[in-house]
């Protein structure tokens, strides 16, 4: 039914394609639960990608590349940082603005560095793992790149749930002022965090234009900051959802793609049953959070339903999938899980100015 | 209706600044609308050059502005608007979905000359120009079908338009040529421009085997992955890519538009300008094919170079007969050439040719 798609180079394609949201949002991520809302992302993303290149390049070294991606990545956030937090601007506007500046702060920098290679970055080839039949290749034979980004998710996760900075971070990010009652610094947790974020949107960049692409060019990211950002809203500000969501939305990109080059024949039913599938994993989270009521499960519900009735209607027919309905299929699915988890969870005090004087 | 007054009196505004330019005070004001970054290293990157051109040719005669990035869609009209506001003379919009827009802002500033890439629509004061990359097509195909061993040829698509369509069938004609067992995969992905993407679309055809990559999008990143990949060879699209040369890039299709541009600037400053539609090719150096690498086997290289001459002096017209449509109709009997325009004509082509197993999105 697949054609000529290989599965094990699907699988292994979509850790990859997956990596340079995941590292941005899981920045965004740390951020936002520490109550800032930085619509930036997109504009962190890209300077990362271009200085990223650029070190990469002039040192001949991609590890450095990285190193320096990061640093600028943080950089241009602290301006954010700065601007949101001491002068109180306003977080959603100059989000906005700090995207518009990275993507010009980019092509400027970026004038000498067209058409440029990056230096080669290698595959890992994890002894013992990496032979693993079947498992091997699919998780174990990345760059390693691909693992920094999940020992970051696994780090962030670990710092929210055991740690005592972790609780301090989320507390800020619940209520700033209660936090500051209790003696914390709202405004130093904050910068800490969204300098955290712009490093993490910054090493995603680079992964965009050192390992994935590999060359630089102008509006290199085309978008993904934005993904990673309703990522963050899709996980419900959890990085273990998160890392689902990156996948999900990864998967889905790569296998399009697969699907139009194989030409596949699809059978319609496993549409209606792809329908079902997602209704009963959203009421199944929601059953579990004890949250039946919301507009998520009506629409769980309305997919289940309207899966099984379509199912002896398309049975046995079989249809080309169009190429449309394919290209927006990673949105489609990014917004119906959205939808079904219905967005809860955000942090109290997420996207408000704080002022120790309120 | 207010909307219109304004427009008018702003056309107005413009048309005295065209007086005023007459003198010989004010410098021409050339507009140029591009659909992606000028770093894009292909598509705008040349049609940046063409602009560059002209600031050189004419110094201080000439002033010109740009905007980069511009979506296909309403946004368009504003841009275009404005640009007319700020009293250019003479605007180029560079690419294939800015056909609308240009129309109806053209028709808002009667005395502003607008010149349309790719499309077919025209009026008193929209132009069109394209060239026939086809023509680069078919030697691509004629290189890509000898050289591939797994048969099966990799295309990057950005969207069903006929300029898109045209290449494909040009390219799969002659490949089909001289290699009966050549076979075709598209992808679509519905964008000029977005190098991850497009890095991801030329990874996935790599995979399911194809050794040969063509694309019509803009960035260099199918070439940087066939790199990547060893074994697979690619073309330059719209600019040399002569960075990845001899190997992966092979050859290359490039836009040369500065003469054109140059000449148009001129026929305004002259006064001389009119609507016309041009679409040249390889005779007359509007689409060159870049230098042919030494990484493909001498007489393959021999007959494609052989192809171009032919291509360029027009004693070989690349859709010649006999060509079937892909549902097995006739298109072209023996020895036909495909015309230009009306039915079934090479500038609305929206079918594929037979043997081409795919299906164009509607």
């Amino acid at each position: 039914m697949f054609g000529s798609i290989d599965p094990l180079l699907l699988l292994a394609s979509l850790m990859v394609a997956a990596t340079p949201i995941l590292l941005a949002a899981i920045g965004e991520l740390v951020v936002e639960r520490s109550g800032v809302l930085n619509l930036g992302v997109e504009g962190m993303m890209i300077t990362g990608s271009i200085v990223g290149f650029i070190a990469a390049i002039t040192t001949g070294s991609p590890w450095l590349g990285f190193i320096a991606a990061a640093l600028s990545g943080a950089a241009i956030s602290l301006l954010f940082g700065i601007l949101t937090q001491y002068l109180m601007s306003n977080q959603v506007a100059t989000g906005l603005a700090l995207t518009l500046f990275g993507l010009g702060l980019a092509a400027l920098l970026g004038q000498g560095y067209l058409g440029v290679k990056a230096p080669a970055f290698p595959d890992w080839h994890i002894p013992l793992l990496g032979d693993i039949p079947v498992i091997g290749p699919i998780i174990f034979q990345h760059d390693p790149m691909v693992y920094v980004g999940l020992a970051i998710v696994a780090g962030v996760w670990w710092f929210l749930k055991k740690t005592r900075a972790g609780l301090v971070l989320r507390a800020v990010g619940e209520n700033h002022e209660a936090a500051h009652a209790l003696g914390y610094h709202v405004v130093r947790t904050r910068l800490l965090a969204i300098m955290f974020g712009g490093a993490c949107a910054g090493l995603g960049g680079a992964y965009l234009s050192i390992v994935r692409v590999p060359t630089y060019a102008d509006s290199l990211t085309a978008g993904a900051g934005w993904i990673a950002l309703a990522i963050v809203v899709f996980a419900s500000w959890k990085p273990g959802r998160l890392l689902l969501g990156a996948y999900l939305f990864g998967g889905v990109t790569v296998l399009q793609l697969n699907l139009q080059a194989a030409g596949v024949q699809f059978p319609v039913i496993l549409l209606a049953l792809s329908l079902i599938a997602v209704g009963v994993a959203g009421l199944i989270s929601l059953w579990r959070k004890d949250r039946l009521k919301s507009l998520g499960s009506a629409v769980s519900v309305a997919l289940v339903a309207g899966g099984t009735i379509c199912i002896p209607l398309l049975s046995g027919k079989m249809a080309p999938l169009k190429v449309e309905y394919l290209s927006m299929s990673p949105y489609i699915a990014t917004i119906l899980v959205l939808v079904i988890m219905s967005a809860s969870g955000a942090p109290g005090s997420l996207g408000k100015i704080f002022h120790a004087s309120r | 209706m207010l909307r219109r007054t304004l427009l008018a009196s702003a056309a107005a505004t413009a048309m005295l600044g065209g007086v005023a330019m007459a003198d010989g005070h004010e410098p021409t004001k050339v507009g140029f609308v591009f659909v992606g970054p000028v770093g894009d290293g292909g598509w705008t990157y040349e049609h940046n050059q063409g602009r560059l051109a002209v600031e050189e040719a004419f110094g201080d005669q000439v002033e010109t502005v740009f905007v980069e990035s511009v979506p296909e869609g309403p946004d368009a009209e504003r841009v275009m608007t404005q640009m007319a506001l700020e009293g250019a003379d003479l605007i180029f919009t560079t690419s294939f979905g800015y056909m609308d827009p240009t129309i109806n802002v053209a028709a808002n500033f009667p005395d502003v000359r607008f010149e349309h890439a790719t499309g077919y629509k025209q009026a008193d004061n929209v132009s069109v120009y394209s060239a026939r990359f086809y023509e680069g097509r078919a030697v691509q195909g004629h290189i890509a079908g000898q050289i591939t061993e797994s048969n099966i040829i990799g295309y990057i698509a950005s969207f069903p338009i006929p300029e898109v369509i045209r290449g494909i069938n040009s390219a799969y004609i002659h490949a089909l040529e001289v290699n009966p067992d050549v076979e075709f995969k598209i992808i679509w992905a519905y964008t000029w421009f977005d190098p991850a993407k497009e890095a991801e679309a030329a990874a996935v055809l790599i995979e399911q085997g194809a050794d040969v990559i063509l694309q019509h999008t803009d960035s260099t990143a199918p070439q940087a992955a066939a790199q990547a990949a060893g074994n697979v060879y690619t073309f330059g699209q719209a600019s040399d890519m002569s960075e990845f040369g001899p190997m992966p890039r092979v050859s290359s299709i490039i836009d040369d538009w500065a003469p054109y541009y140059i000449a148009r600037t001129q026929a305004v400053m002259d006064g001389t300008w009119e609507s016309t539609s041009t679409w040249d090719g390889i005779g007359a150096g509007m689409v060159g094919i870049g230098e042919i690498s030494d990484a493909i086997p001498a007489e393959v290289k021999a007959s494609a170079e052989a192809m171009v001459a032919r291509l360029a002096s027009g004693e070989y017209h690349a859709f010649t007969g006999p060509i079937n449509k892909q549902d097995g109709s006739v298109w072209l009997a023996e020895g036909e050439t495909a015309s230009d325009y009306g039915d079934d004509g090479l500038a609305g082509m929206a079918f594929y040719v037979e043997g081409l197993t795919a299906e164009i999105p509607q």
